[in-house]
């Protein structure tokens, strides 16, 4: 803002104010419902989970190991040369203990995200996920995860066909201490 | 290049407050007026407008651009809406700056503006909309996530302490004192303060956040021959870049943001500045988030990787300090209508660099600036740097 503007356009509200009705307002509430279909490379991602094994995706020009994968590869813009299996394990790349819902409610257990990378895939390629069977104390960066899975037949083929990821007794491995 | 030189010569902006009376268009007509005011044109001198605002699911309306058209004095002339995000605020002047710089008009408006009071009761929820809507909206992301995981990564890997993170956000939020639109400046708040504030997703705690907000904040740019008739105080776009990293969020490095560097090295080259650390005076870097500040300040090249925080801790961040951060107040101090606070980083270069800034001035007659911001799913840089 500058000095020699001494006008300064714009009206506060608070939330009383349309609490107690002392402005006009107009409520609406938008519907939108979507059917996205899964295409060609996150298709097969989900087909895996549903068989139980996380896909990832190869680039033999790049010599790299991306999950989810994809049908291009962003690095030389080839065609990915085709899917592999990875571990269903990982380790913990960084985390969160969330203790605000997406829709802004407050809760006392926190939910824990994740990004975890994949055992198998290049170095710092992983999935956001969450993590649970761990108390939030003990959650640290570097810890070793492995998925638990829905049973075969509860699963959908959805990215919640991985329940949650929990901790296992592993030696630790440290990505980001160069 | 064959580039003309872009001046920007004037600038206007309304409050940033959490709800505004005002429409979104009523916003965007108040912040256009003041610019135009401000050197003394009307909107017959101007030959295009940019418009830049972000979602348009805060304001539950389509085509934003054409519903904003009227408050940005869009009607009978060429007309464009940028969006990348939280970086639109510092890429709608870069586009205004290529209208310009490339012979195509002379006089610019760029406008941003955002209204995120109108979803209801709190924008957090629109944001679900950013994530991918297969491989990862099924686990009910929630904006604040993405910040905490990339914060506990950037932290985790140089061993950086919340203590030192929360100097940023009590720096701001006391600089943003002197701004008279800012909507949280605090001159009493603490680092304790910041650390005892409510938990919202470790390590994110309800001080390190800026504000939902409305607010709006629009440039006037010209071409050299059209600014040096217009004031002999022209502030010059010296350079701009932007650059994206991989949407595939979990395929990267959290710590570091390179396409931030990308940005500020295309931004530097242009600008031929060969030693930012030494010839950027003031950098206004996109501060959502207090880490954010210290994440954009290592990749626009101005700290070591892992070492921003100590230009806050030996006082060189503040305004009277060798390179003062964010005298504006930020977006942690102000408040961060998404477009609207990017720009209004701009504009701050631009009052700054005119000695107009009043009880914000940084002293020593700063000759140039960086502005900066960050947005997309984490991945888009954009950068301007400006000069006098």
């Amino acid at each position: 803002m500058s000095e020699k503007n001494t006008h300064l356009p714009g009206t506060p509200l608070s939330e009383k104010d349309f609490q107690d009705g002392n402005i006009l307002f107009n409520h609406d509430r938008l519907r939108g419902d979507f059917a996205w279909d899964t295409g060609i490379a996150i298709g097969s991602y989900l087909a895996g989970m549903k068989d139980g094994v996380i896909l990832g995706g190869r680039c033999d020009t790049c010599r790299k190991t991306v999950v989810p994968p994809r049908t291009v590869c962003e690095w030389c813009f080839r065609p990915m040369s085709g899917y592999v299996p990875l571990r269903d394990t990982g380790t913990v790349n960084t985390y969160s203990l969330g203790y605000v819902t997406w829709d802004v409610k407050r809760i006392e257990e926190p939910e824990i995200p994740a990004v975890i990378e994949i055992d198998g895939a290049s170095p710092l390629h992983g999935i956001m996920h969450l993590l649970a069977e761990v108390d939030p104390e003990d959650v640290h960066i570097g810890m070793r995860v492995q998925a638990v899975w829905k049973s075969p037949e509860e699963r959908q083929g959805a990215v919640t066909d991985i329940l949650y990821f929990k901790p296992i007794e592993e030696e630790e491995n440290d990505s980001s201490r160069a | 290049m064959g580039l003309r030189k872009v001046a920007v010569v004037g600038a206007g902006m309304t409050k940033f407050v959490r709800r505004a009376q005002e429409t979104a268009k009523e916003l965007t007509y108040h912040a256009a007026h003041q610019a135009l005011q401000s050197c003394e044109l009307v909107m017959d001198d101007i030959d295009g407008v940019c418009l830049g605002t972000a979602p348009d699911s805060f304001d539950g309306v389509h085509m934003k651009g054409e519903y904003l058209s009227d408050g940005a004095g869009a009607w009978g002339k060429p007309y464009i809406r940028s969006y990348v995000g939280g970086g639109t605020g510092v890429f709608a002047p870069i586009q205004g700056w290529y209208h310009v710089a490339s012979g195509l008009f002379d006089v610019v408006l760029v406008v941003a503006e955002e209204k995120m009071s109108s979803y209801y009761p709190h924008a957090q929820a629109a944001f679900l909309t950013i994530f991918d809507h297969t491989t990862e909206r099924p686990l009910k992301p929630n904006l604040l996530w993405i910040f905490a995981l990339e914060m506990n990564r950037y932290m985790h890997t140089y061993g950086i302490s919340k203590e030192d993170i929360a100097r940023v956000s009590v720096l701001h939020k006391r600089n943003a004192v002197d701004h008279p639109a800012a909507l949280l400046g605090n001159p009493d708040i603490t680092v304790e303060d910041v650390l005892n504030s409510e938990v919202l997703a470790w390590p994110v705690q309800r001080y390190d956040v800026s504000p939902v907000s409305d607010g709006a904040v629009a440039l006037v740019l010209a071409a050299e021959h059209v600014a040096k008739r217009l004031t002999d105080k022209p502030v010059w776009i010296e350079g701009v870049g932007w650059n994206l990293d991989t949407a595939y969020w979990t395929n990267r490095d959290l710590a570091y943001p390179r396409y931030v560097e990308y940005a500020a090295r295309m931004a530097y080259d242009m600008a031929n500045i060969k030693e930012p650390r030494k010839e950027i005076h003031i950098v206004e870097p996109y501060d959502p988030f207090d880490y954010k500040a210290l994440h954009h300040l290592e990749g626009l090249q101005l700290a070591e990787r892992g070492e921003a925080a100590q230009l806050y801790i030996d006082g060189v961040a503040e305004r009277n300090g060798d390179m003062p951060v964010c005298p504006s107040g930020g977006l942690l101090g102000v408040g961060n209508p998404i477009a609207a606070a990017g720009l209004m980083k701009v504009a701050e270069l631009f009052w700054q660099l005119r000695g107009e800034a009043g009880a914000r001035q940084v002293p020593g007659q700063p000759r140039r600036g960086l502005a900066q911001a960050w947005g997309d799913l984490m991945q888009v840089g954009t950068v301007v740097v400006m000069g006098r």
